[in-house]
C-alpha cells in the first residue's frame, strides 16, 4: 500500500462528513526492513496511529507463521513508529503457537515491554483451515498447540502487563496512559461503524435512507469484483441484513462482556430502554449459578 | 446392564442356522444323472427359493422309503462341513465339478465373509450304489451353541449324522456339543476325520480321541480330505450302509415337522418340512399344532438345492410347503402340521425361542429411526428367534431392545443390518435377563406375578421389596491344551464360575466344565479365553437355568447428580471393577466444563469408584474486528443450538456422544 490512496480516502471521508481533528486514524502495518520514510509518508497523509503486526520476536516462529519480517525488522519498525507517532503505537503479540513454551514466550513479552509504546494486543493462535500451518498440524509435522500452556501464558502475561502499568480493558487488549484504541472500543460498545473495502463489515442504521433500524452489511470479498462493483454501482456492498432487536442485544452482550467495565446499566438502556438487566437476566437459573460461582456479576 | 464390554468374539465359529436347520428335502424322480442345468443354476447365488429353474412337477410316489437317507453334517467350526458338502454335491452330480465350488451353500454375504454358515440350506443328492438309486438328503448345518435348539429340531428329522473332526485340531468344544445333540436324538453317527492332507494332520491321534470321548470304535472313522476330494466317496457309501432309512408310515395320517421357514415377498411363508407320516399335496387343509390355525396348501416340493415343485410329498421325505401363511411366526421351528380333522400327537420338544442376550439398538440419529425400524422388521421377518421390544433411552432416544439367542446371533444380526440394509446403529452393551422374586404385595399386584424378569435396569426393584434376585447361568465346556489349564481356570474363577468337571481327553488336552453366570460370558470372555490360550482353547455353553445372586443397582453420578441413562445392574462382587470402568470411559468422553466434574459410581449411598475431569480454560483470545463479530455471533448461535441438544445433568452439559461412548459395545481392533 502507498500513502496517496490513504490520503485520498481520508479526504473523501472528510468531504462527506467532517472529521473531527482528534479522530483516530490507525494504520495496520506489517514490519518491514526499511520502515522510516514510508511511515513518515503515511503520517503526512493523515495517519496518526499505528498498529504493528509484530506477532513474535522469535525468527523461527515468524517463519512458522509465514511472515516475511524478522524479529529485528519488527523492533526497528517499532522504534521508528514510536518516533513518528509517540504514544500512539500498538503492537500485536501472539501466544499459543505450536511447540511454544511458557518461559521463552514470557521472555518475548519482557523484551517487548522494554521497548513498546502504550498499547499491546495479545492473541492466541487460531488455526484456520486452508492455511499451511493448519495442514502441518493436521499431518503431524507440527505439534498441536497446547491449550494448557496457552492458558498459562495468558495468565502470566496478564500479570506481567499489570505490573508494567497496563490496564486490560478488553480480553485481548492492554493499554497504559489512557492509550485505548478508539475504533476498537466502538466495536465492543456496539457503536455504529461503516466498513468499506473488500470483505468489510459494517453496522449502522442508514438514516440517510430514512431507516432507524441498524443493518449488518458486508462488502464483496474478492478485491477485483469489489472494484468492478464500485465502479459500476458506486458501492461494493454485497449484503444488507437488518439487525433484529434481539440480535442487536445479543451483540451488545457478547461484545460488552469482553471489556473490563462490562455492560453498565446505562449502556444497556441505550439499546433496551424498557427492560433493565435485572428484568432480563435476574430470573435465569444459569445466571444464578454463574453468580454463585463468582463467574458473573449482575 | 451397561457394563463396558468387549464384544465376545465368536468369529469363525460355525453358526447353526437360527431359522432352522434344514429338513431333508423331498426326493427327485429317479434319473441316472441329474440335469446339468439344475447343477449350473445352483451355482448362481440367487436365493434358494427362486423359481428360476422350475420344471414340471415331479412325481415322488415312486420312490421307496428304503432308498432314502436323511442326514446332517455336524462339526466344530472350520473343520470342513461346508467343504465336505461341496464335495458331496459334486460327487453326486448335483452341481458341476469345477474349481469354483466353494461353500456353494453359503449364500449370504455375511456367511461368506465370516466363513460361517448362517442359513443352512438343504440339498437332495442322487446316488447310485450297487445298482440302486438312492436319494440322500443333506443339510449343511454349522453347529453353534446359540442355536442348539434349531439344531436339535433339524436333527430330529435325520436318522444319522456325519461328525466331522479336523485331523489336526482334533476334538473341540463344539464337536462335543454337537455329538451330544446327535446322541440324544439317537442318531447313527459316522465319524469323519477331515483335512488328512495337511502337514500336521494326525488322524491316528484323533481316532483315539474319538474312541475315548465318544466311545466309537476307531475302525468306524473315515479319513478324508474334503478339499482334495480324497476318500469322499467312501462317505457316501457309509451313509447308505450305516444310516437307516426313516421309519415312517405313508398310510398314516399326515404328520410333519417344521424345520425352517422363510418369507418370500411374493409367495408368503415357505416352510421346510419333514414328513413323519402320511402324504401332503396341493389343496390339502392343514393345521398348525401350536397356533391351531388352518391353512390350505398351495404348493409342495423338494430342494435340489433350488426349489423343485412336486405333486405330493410322502412320509420320510423332506421338502417345502407353501400354505398361505403370512408371517414366519405362523410356521415356527419345531411345530407339527397335520391334516384338518385328523389331529395327531404333536412331535415332542417344541418350544418358543428363548433369548439369552439382550442389546439395546438405537439409530445414530433420531432422524434415522424409520429407516432402522423397517430394516429390523425385514431382518426379523426371516428370523423368528429375535425378540423385539420397543425401548427408549434418555440419552439415545427411541430404539429397541432386541433379544438374541446368543452373542454370535447378535453380532451377525448387526452385521447383516449394516451390510444388507445400510443401517448404522448404536448397539449398547449386551445385558442378560435377570429375575427378581418379589416380596412386596403391592408390586406383586402391579406385575401380576411373584417372579419378574428385569430387562431394563431402570426396572430393578429395590432390595427391600425383593426376597431374592436371580441371574441366568450356563454350563460352559472348555477344551484346551494342557499347558493353559492353569490360566484358563484362573480366568473362569475371575468370572465367578464354579467348576463342575475336569477330564483329560487325551495326553495333551483337557476338557473343563464350569457353571458360569451368563453375564460374565457376554462380556469378552471368549476373547480373553482365546488370547490367553494363544487361540487353542475352544468354548461352548448351554442354558442352565437361574441361580440366586447378590445383584445391586449401580448409579453413576456427575457432581452428585445421578445419570439415569447409565444405571447398571451388577453383581455385588463386580460392582467396583464395573463402576471403575464406566467412570474411566466417562472421563475420557465428557467434554471439560468451566468447573471440575466429579464422576462417581455408587451403590445405594456408598461411592465405589471415582474419576475427575479437570476444569477447562476456554480461549476467547482472538481478534475482534467487524468481520469477526459476525463470525463470532454465528459461532455463539450454533453453540447455543448445540447446547439445547445437550443433556444437562445438574449444570454439566453432556453431549450425546459421551453417552454413546459409554453405552455402546466396545469395538474390537
Amino acid at each position: 500500500a502507498s500513502p496517496s490512496p490513504v490520503a485520498a480516502v481520508l479526504e473523501a471521508v472528510d468531504r462527506a462528513a467532517p472529521l473531527p481533528a482528534d479522530s483516530e486514524v490507525t494504520l495496520e502495518a506489517n514490519p518491514t526492513s526499511a520502515p522510516g520514510s514510508r511511515l513518515a509518508a503515511f503520517g503526512a497523509a493523515g495517519v496518526n496511529r499505528l498498529s504493528i503486526g509484530l506477532q513474535s520476536l522469535d525468527d523461527t516462529e515468524l517463519q512458522l507463521l509465514g511472515r516475511t519480517h524478522s524479529a529485528r525488522d519488527a523492533l526497528q519498525t517499532l522504534a521508528e513508529a514510536r518516533r513518528l507517532f509517540p504514544g500512539r503505537v500498538s503492537v500485536d503479540l501472539m501466544l499459543g503457537l505450536p511447540a511454544q513454551q511458557v518461559g521463552p514466550w514470557l521472555g518475548q513479552l519482557r523484551t517487548l515491554l522494554g521497548c513498546c509504546d502504550d498499547h499491546i494486543s495479545l492473541y492466541q493462535l487460531s488455526l484456520e483451515r486452508g492455511t499451511a500451518l493448519f495442514t502441518h498440524v493436521q499431518r503431524g509435522t507440527l505439534p498441536a498447540p497446547d491449550p494448557e500452556l496457552a492458558a498459562a501464558m495468558y495468565q502470566e502475561g496478564r500479570a506481567m502487563l499489570w505490573e508494567a502499568g497496563f490496564r486490560q480493558y478488553e480480553v485481548s487488549n492492554f493499554a497504559r496512559n489512557g492509550a485505548l484504541s478508539t475504533h476498537n472500543w466502538t466495536y465492543w460498545q456496539c457503536g455504529q461503524y461503516l466498513g468499506v473495502g473488500p470483505g468489510a463489515h459494517g453496522r449502522f442504521a442508514p438514516q440517510g435512507a430514512g431507516s432507524h433500524t441498524r443493518e449488518a452489511r458486508i462488502q464483496t470479498l474478492e478485491p477485483d469484483n469489489w472494484m468492478k462493483e464500485v465502479m459500476r454501482f458506486g458501492h461494493g456492498t454485497r449484503r444488507r441484513v437488518p439487525l433484529g432487536r434481539l440480535e442487536l442485544l445479543e451483540e451488545v452482550l457478547a461484545m460488552g462482556l469482553r471489556t473490563d467495565v462490562g455492560i453498565t446499566h446505562q449502556h444497556w438502556q441505550q439499546f433496551e430502554p424498557e427492560l433493565s438487566l435485572w428484568d432480563v437476566f435476574g430470573a435465569s437459573q444459569e445466571v444464578k449459578v454463574l453468580l454463585v460461582q463468582g463467574l458473573l456479576l449482575l | 446392564m451397561w457394563t463396558p464390554v468387549g464384544r465376545g468374539r465368536w468369529h469363525g465359529r460355525a453358526l447353526t442356522v437360527w431359522a432352522a436347520a434344514a429338513a431333508h428335502r423331498g426326493l427327485l424322480e429317479p434319473r441316472p444323472t441329474p440335469t446339468r442345468e439344475a447343477a449350473a443354476k445352483s451355482r448362481t447365488l440367487d436365493r434358494l427359493y427362486s423359481s428360476a429353474d422350475r420344471k414340471e412337477k415331479i412325481d415322488l410316489s415312486r420312490f421307496s422309503v428304503e432308498n432314502i437317507r436323511n442326514f446332517s453334517i455336524i462339526a466344530h467350526v472350520d473343520h470342513g462341513k461346508s467343504t465336505l458338502a461341496d464335495r458331496l454335491l459334486e460327487l453326486t452330480g448335483t452341481i458341476d465339478k469345477t474349481k469354483n465350488n466353494k461353500q456353494v451353500l453359503d449364500k449370504l454375504q455375511v456367511e461368506r465373509e465370516r466363513g460361517i454358515t448362517v442359513k443352512a440350506q438343504t440339498a437332495s443328492l442322487f446316488y447310485n450304489c450297487e445298482g440302486k438309486q438312492y436319494l440322500l438328503n443333506l443339510i449343511d448345518t454349522p453347529g453353534h451353541v446359540d442355536f442348539s435348539y434349531e439344531v436339535s429340531r433339524s436333527l430330529s428329522a435325520c436318522q444319522g449324522v456325519l461328525l466331522v473332526v479336523d485331523a489336526n485340531e482334533g476334538i473341540q468344544a463344539q464337536t462335543v456339543a454337537n455329538f451330544f445333540l446327535a446322541f440324544e436324538a439317537q442318531l447313527s453317527i459316522i465319524p469323519v476325520i477331515n483335512k488328512v492332507d495337511l502337514k500336521n494332520a494326525d488322524p491316528e491321534r484323533v481316532e483315539k480321541q474319538i474312541e475315548k470321548v465318544f466311545d466309537i470304535p476307531s475302525d468306524e472313522c473315515i479319513k478324508i480330505s474334503a478339499k482334495l476330494g480324497t476318500n469322499v466317496e467312501r462317505v457316501l457309501q457309509a451313509v447308505i450302509e450305516r444310516i437307516p432309512p426313516p421309519k415312517v408310515h405313508r398310510k398314516n395320517p399326515f404328520k410333519a415337522l417344521v424345520f425352517d421357514s422363510t418369507f418370500d415377498q411374493y409367495r408368503g411363508v415357505i416352510a421346510n418340512v419333514a414328513l413323519f407320516d402320511g402324504v401332503v399335496s396341493k389343496g390339502d387343509k392343514i393345521v398348525s399344532a401350536h397356533t391351531k390355525k388352518t391353512y390350505e396348501v398351495n404348493e409342495v416340493g423338494v430342494l435340489n438345492p433350488n426349489e423343485q415343485p412336486a405333486h405330493k410329498l410322502y412320509a420320510g421325505q423332506v421338502g417345502y410347503l407353501i400354505a398361505g401363511m403370512k408371517d414366519v411366526t405362523e410356521a415356527q421351528i419345531g411345530d407339527t402340521l397335520y391334516l384338518h380333522k385328523q389331529p395327531v400327537e404333536p412331535l415332542p420338544g417344541f418350544k418358543s425361542a428363548k433369548p439369552m442376550v439382550f442389546a439395546g439398538m438405537y439409530p445414530i440419529d433420531q432422524s434415522e429411526y424409520n429407516n432402522l425400524k423397517s430394516a429390523v422388521e425385514k431382518l426379523t421377518i426371516n428370523d423368528s428367534s429375535v425378540t423385539v421390544h420397543r425401548d427408549s433411552s434418555l440419552a439415545l432416544g427411541a430404539g429397541w431392545r432386541l433379544g438374541f439367542l446368543g452373542l454370535l446371533h447378535m453380532e451377525v444380526f448387526n452385521q447383516r443390518l449394516e451390510q444388507e440394509y445400510n443401517a448404522s446403529v448404536i448397539l449398547t452393551t449386551p445385558t442378560v435377563p435377570y429375575k427378581a422374586v418379589l416380596s412386596s404385595a403391592k408390586l406383586i399386584k402391579e406385575y401380576r406375578e411373584k417372579e419378574i424378569t428385569i430387562i431394563n435396569p431402570a426396572q430393578f426393584p429395590d432390595k427391600s421389596k425383593v426376597t431374592e434376585y436371580l441371574e441366568p447361568v450356563v454350563l460352559g465346556t472348555i477344551i484346551t491344551p494342557d499347558e493353559y489349564t492353569g490360566k484358563v481356570m484362573m480366568l473362569c474363577q475371575a468370572r465367578r464360575a464354579v467348576q463342575k468337571n475336569m477330564m483329560y481327553i487325551d495326553q495333551n488336552r483337557v476338557m473343563l466344565k464350569y457353571l458360569f453366570p451368563l453375564n460374565e460370558i457376554v462380556v469378552d470372555f471368549y476373547d480373553s479365553l482365546k488370547s490367553l490360550s494363544s487361540g487353542y482353547a475352544s468354548f461352548d455353553y448351554e442354558d442352565a437355568g437361574y441361580q440366586t445372586a447378590e445383584l445391586v443397582k449401580m448409579d453413576i453420578l456427575l457432581n452428585g447428580n445421578p445419570v439415569e441413562e447409565l444405571v447398571t445392574i451388577v453383581h455385588k462382587d463386580k460392582a467396583h471393577s464395573v463402576g471403575k470402568a464406566i467412570c474411566e470411559r466417562l472421563k475420557d468422553s465428557l467434554p471439560r466444563q468451566l468447573f471440575e466434574i466429579a464422576i462417581q459410581a455408587a451403590v445405594g449411598s456408598k461411592i465405589i469408584a471415582r474419576e475427575t475431569v479437570k476444569a477447562y480454560r476456554k480461549n476467547v483470545l482472538a481478534k475482534c474486528y467487524g468481520g469477526d463479530i459476525t463470525r463470532k455471533m454465528k459461532l455463539l448461535k450454533r453453540q447455543a443450538e448445540g447446547k439445547k441438544k445437550l443433556r444437562k445433568i445438574g449444570n454439566i452439559e453432556v453431549p450425546k456422544d459421551a453417552f454413546i461412548k459409554v453405552l455402546k459395545t466396545q469395538c474390537d481392533k
